[in-house]
């Protein structure tokens, strides 16, 4: 017997004051979820955020606690994404990514202030607030176990809960089902370029902006503050150098001394300042161990969500470059290095993506499906090799891209490995670069005159006596 | 059926890629080079030679390939050339087993060269000159013109006889055999060997026209 009614957001689909969230996952509500909202997630393991929402934190192996009793489900060890419209709960699990749930910041009617006590240096950190859901108080409590940074998010919480972003947003745009990120300046929507009311949209663009315009704000005014007084100056510079010599000495010593890999503990905060780091823009002198950050990781998991279309596009194998030009194209701002592409490909076989990175032996790089085969691609050269024009005059590389329905580069790469497998025989002429079936196999070496009844070289002497 | 002469052309010699040397080790490196910088491939001179021990990197089809096709090259040379009894080939010059019209290929360069070369590792050929211009192609190798020498020594009964060189090769009693026309540099040669032997002994005259041998078979 159910008690609740359908989160309210989702219950009248007639509703234009309430924003529309863009239903991407497979799985239905989650069934040991009664209160909360659910969130849509991408088969990546990305959240679907709303119009003009904005990613702001990460924390990982994060629990959400009730003292609401029994019914309350269990949210255990999950990635917690502080947004400007939500808490985002996603399992760490990736087969339970339809249990994702979202708290909306606007139902949040209280935070209770954190008390610094005895008990709390031992306990992992932790934030409670009271939600009101479907006319019901809740209080929830946010336990972060992992080694998030919780300095930063707890302000970044407050600040968000109080900007109340949902509601200059609400009042606006033709929500088409468009999503924006702060990490992705992705903007697909139809709407064209003007609102309503005449004026100029720029989705994704805008919050970015705002962000940046907030920042200036506040480093504007600490500025001010410091330089009233001379002395507060002097001693917040002290401070900050010595900040910045320890933060050198550590990561630096980690990247030295291989014993500290052993130690949890050194390699927790030192993910944390690589994180710290990463997110106002300096280049980490690890390399190494960036492979653990969380940066990496949601940046693997959106590059293969983005990877889809342009793949299917392309006909199932794409250079890594055009890739890399796409993505960054779609991004807009915030733009990844070449280091940072590849770095997210090497990624995807930890989670299990549905598209690989692949290398050929001319030292091309393609990302293509998992499912691709190249025994496939094979059998489908050699039928249009063996066709009585190809036969007589080769195939070129675009040739066998339009047959292929791929890129000629790519095709290229394919008919170069088949001549490496022994398949093809390549021409080379004042005519260009050709390919032929490989016909050498079949040659008799006693007898050059020799042409069997059956095979691949009878039929081309047949082919060419013609 | 195509033929050179009278000499009968096999049907690969129509082949596109027989006169296209199969890619070696370095040809995948330039590949990968040209890749890096964006050139052309056309523009690329894809035939060179490998040094054998490099052979392994390159993939065991395309050994296999190439290993075959310059198999084919070899006895094709050979058996072009004791059928129109052609001694030395140059290099420089238009040679008509390198290249078909008909399907408007010919080998390059380097391929001509890699091929003779090969042809010389075997003991079936040898360069002439230091620059690697001028062949001298062994389809019969001298141990060989040795054996024809002596045999045709025993038929014409000269066994304790004396000859020219010139008349070994041009003579009457040579007429009908390998050994009329055959060049002096390969004749020289094995009359040396068979010197060595103890089966002759060589003897200059007043002139090269004078050049004679003295058998003792």
């Amino acid at each position: 017997m159910t008690y609740y009614d359908p989160p309210f957001h989702l219950r009248n689909k007639r509703s234009s004051r309430k924003k529309r969230v863009v239903q991407r996952t497979e799985g239905s509500m989650a069934s040991s979820n009664n209160f909360f909202p659910s969130a849509s997630v991408t088969s990546s393991g990305r959240p679907v955020f709303l119009p003009n929402e904005i990613e702001c934190q990460l924390l990982s192996a994060v629990d959400l606690e009730s003292d609401d009793g029994p019914s309350f489900p269990s949210l255990k060890s999950g990635l917690l994404i502080l947004t400007t419209h939500r808490l985002i709960w996603i399992p760490s699990n990736s087969s339970a990514h339809s249990n994702a749930i979202a708290i909306p910041l606007s139902l949040i009617t209280h935070i209770f202030s954190s008390k610094k006590s005895i008990k709390s240096i031992f306990h992992s950190p932790r934030i409670r607030f009271q939600v009101s859901l479907n006319s019901k108080s809740l209080v929830v409590t946010v336990v972060a176990r992992g080694k998030g940074d919780w300095d930063g998010f707890l302000p970044k919480f407050w600040e968000n809960w109080r900007g109340r972003a949902w509601e200059t947003s609400a009042g606006g745009s033709t929500a088409d089902g468009s999503v924006t990120t702060s990490i992705s300046g992705t903007s697909s929507n139809s709407g064209g370029f003007y609102l309503n009311d005449g004026s100029v949209r720029m989705v994704g663009l805008a919050g970015i902006l705002r962000k940046e315009q907030e920042m200036w704000e506040s480093t504007d005014k600490s500025l001010q503050e410091a330089f009233q007084d001379l002395n507060a100056l002097m001693s917040k510079a002290k401070e900050m150098v010595m900040l910045a010599e320890k933060m050198r000495q550590k990561l630096l010593s980690g990247s030295n001394s291989e014993t500290n890999a052993g130690n949890n503990e050194e390699m927790g905060s030192k993910e944390e300042m690589q994180d710290w780091l990463l997110s106002v823009g300096i280049i980490s002198p690890v390399t190494k161990e960036s492979a653990g950050a969380l940066y990496h990781q949601q940046l693997s998991r959106q590059l293969a969500d983005f990877v889809r279309t342009p793949l299917e596009r392309a006909g199932g194998m794409i250079n890594l470059i055009d890739i890399y030009c796409l993505f960054n194209r779609a991004r807009g701002t915030e733009l990844i290095s070449p280091e940072d592409l590849l770095q997210a490909c090497t990624l995807w076989e930890k989670f299990d993506a549905p598209v690989m990175l692949r290398k050929f032996d001319s030292g091309v790089m393609v990302i293509q499906n998992k499912s691709h085969s190249d025994e496939e691609v094979f059998t489908r050269i050699k039928t249009l090799v063996t066709k009585p024009d190809a036969l007589q005059a080769g195939i070129t590389a675009s040739d066998a891209a339009m047959t292929l329905g791929i890129a000629p580069a790519m095709a290229k790469e394919h008919l170069l490995t088949a001549e490496s497998r022994g398949i093809l025989c390549r021409d080379i002429s004042p005519d260009g670069f050709r390919f032929y079936i490989n016909l050498f196999p079949e040659i008799d070496s006693d007898d050059m005159h020799m042409v069997k009844d059956h095979g691949i070289y009878s039929l081309w002497v047949r082919v060419v006596s013609a | 059926m195509q033929k050179l002469g009278d000499f009968k052309l096999p049907q690969f010699f129509n082949y596109p890629p027989y006169f296209t040397y199969s890619p070696a080790l370095s040809a995948v490196v330039a590949h990968a080079l040209a890749h890096y910088f964006n050139v052309l491939h056309s523009e690329m001179n894809w035939v060179e030679d490998i040094p054998p021990q490099l052979n392994l990197l390159v993939s065991r089809p395309v050994r296999d390939t190439r290993e075959k096709q310059v198999q084919l090259w070899k006895d094709f040379i050979l058996d072009y050339c004791k059928t129109q009894h052609i001694f030395v080939i140059e290099l420089e010059e238009e040679f008509p087993l390198f290249s078909n019209p008909v399907i408007e290929r010919s080998l390059s360069h380097e391929a001509r060269k890699a091929f003779l070369s090969a042809l010389v590792t075997e003991g079936r050929a040898e360069w002439l000159d230091k620059g690697h211009r001028k062949c001298l192609i062994l389809w019969h190798r001298i141990q060989d013109w040795a054996d024809i020498i002596l045999r045709f020594v025993k038929d014409n009964g000269l066994e304790d006889g004396v000859m020219t060189i010139e008349e070994i090769r041009s003579g009457i009693e040579s007429r009908g055999t390998e050994l009329h026309g055959i060049d002096r540099t390969i004749l020289m040669r094995a009359l040396k060997l068979l010197e060595h032997k103890g089966k002759l002994a060589i003897f200059k005259g007043t002139s090269t026209d004078d050049e004679g041998v003295k058998f003792s078979v």
